[in-house]
């Protein structure tokens, strides 16, 4: 299928969502919808349920796109944001824990381009890499709380820590992420 | 009670705040510009994060079932009924009453009773109008600078990957009206090029202004 919105920025595309435009919301989500999809798999473990959060999140983009300001965020952390928030709310409620298997989901069919792809394997062996060369005790605070869903007071009770070491660690921990992630000097690609 | 607050930031950014810490501390972020700075730079670990699960393909569906579900809900494909909607539509463009004259009469105001179409465009100040069984449309923009020497805008219309030369036209201060000389299909895009003086037979580079599929 081609995308003729293909040459315009997230930004434009997601003006263009924000007056109702459906092919713009289908373009967005050819974009993101793959890393959405497997964000909230690996949150909830679920692959109905992370069904649920990828189509709940981009309706809130569909309903919300005229609140987006991009002098504020960028795109990509704007509806990744709503992705991880709302498959936080949903694996909250469920109690849907993450001791179970994760579901590998599905096989082919998608509009995400090669390159997408390429990029999506690209970001994620770069942020894995960044990932475990944190200190373990940071990263298990960061990936627990970002990727198990748990709530800093949970992961307290989890761990037997004070809740301030717990604190302590997540910003340590994404400090040093930040730092890891801006001296790897490879990216680049996304935006063109 | 700000410095607990401000240990907070990490735990915001990494959704990790129980239902009562969330509400206090957005709260507390409204009014502190240390903690927004300190989120802000947050921000891209968190994104990085995001990007960093496991790879997973979305069933082939789901991407049906999302734009059926939010074309169903979409707010604004109401038909607007003519005789209520000319000045609303117009309203976002002008409020000269000359224009809304010609639309009035490109449109085929006077005979027919059905739904009239209307897009902004995203680009440029203007609209697009259109009626089913009126005249084939206008496009209707807003201080459009004038087109450089030896080139003319030239306005088309998009369905799919086809684009129809639907208008030449200059622009200048103030707003101009241009009448379309295709039909606008439902679903179509309205879309602006600058182009050789005379025009093209079809585009020459991406719309400098668009409408949404009307």
């Amino acid at each position: 299928m081609p995308r003729e919105l293909a040459h315009l920025s997230d930004e434009a595309v997601i003006a263009l969502v924000a007056r109702s435009d459906d092919l713009a919301l289908a373009e967005l989500y050819d974009r993101y919808g793959r890393a959405a999809y497997g964000l909230a798999l690996r949150v909830v473990r679920d692959a109905s349920l992370a069904e649920d959060v990828v189509q709940d999140a981009f309706l809130g983009i569909w309903r919300g796109a005229s609140r987006f300001l991009p002098e504020k965020a960028k795109a990509a952390a704007w509806i990744m944001t709503l992705v991880h928030r709302r498959a936080v709310d949903v694996v909250r409620r469920e109690q849907h824990r993450r001791t179970e298997p994760l579901d590998e989901g599905h096989s082919g069919g998608a509009d995400t381009s090669a390159e997408d792809v390429a990029w999506l394997r690209f970001e994620r062996d770069r942020v894995q890499a960044a990932l475990r060369q944190l200190p373990d005790q940071q990263r298990e605070a960061i990936e627990l709380a970002y990727y198990g869903g748990f709530s800093q007071s949970e992961l307290a009770d989890r761990l037997g820590m004070p809740l301030g070491t717990i604190k302590s660690r997540m910003f340590a921990g994404l400090a040093q992420l930040r730092e890891l992630l801006a001296l790897d000097t490879t990216e680049g690609a996304w935006t063109s | 009670m700000d410095e607990l607050m401000h240990d907070l930031v990490a735990p915001y950014a990494l959704d990790a705040l129980d239902a009562d810490d969330l509400r206090e501390f957005e709260e507390h972020l409204s009014h502190c510009e240390r903690c927004r700075e300190e989120l802000a730079t947050l921000r891209e670990p968190v994104t990085a994060l995001a990007f960093g699960a496991p790879e997973a393909v979305p069933p082939a569906d789901l991407r049906d079932r999302l734009l059926e579900q939010a074309r169903s809900e979409r707010p604004n494909v109401v038909p607007l009924r003519r005789r209520f909607a000319v000045a609303p539509a117009l309203a976002a463009v002008a409020t000269c009453a000359a224009v809304a004259l010609g639309v009035w009469v490109a449109v085929g105001a006077g005979g027919g009773s059905g739904p009239l179409r209307s897009s902004s465009l995203a680009g440029a100040a203007g609209s697009v109008i259109t009626a089913d069984d009126g005249g084939n449309g206008v496009l209707v923009l807003s201080n459009l600078r004038r087109a450089p020497q030896g080139k003319t805008y030239e306005a088309w219309v998009i369905e799919g990957s086809t684009a129809r030369p639907a208008a030449l036209f200059q622009a200048g201060p103030g707003t101009v009206t241009v009448r379309l000389s295709e039909r606008v299909p439902r679903g179509a895009r309205v879309g602006v090029t600058v182009e050789r003086a005379g025009g093209a037979s079809s585009p020459t580079s991406a719309p400098l202004a668009l409408s949404a599929p009307l």
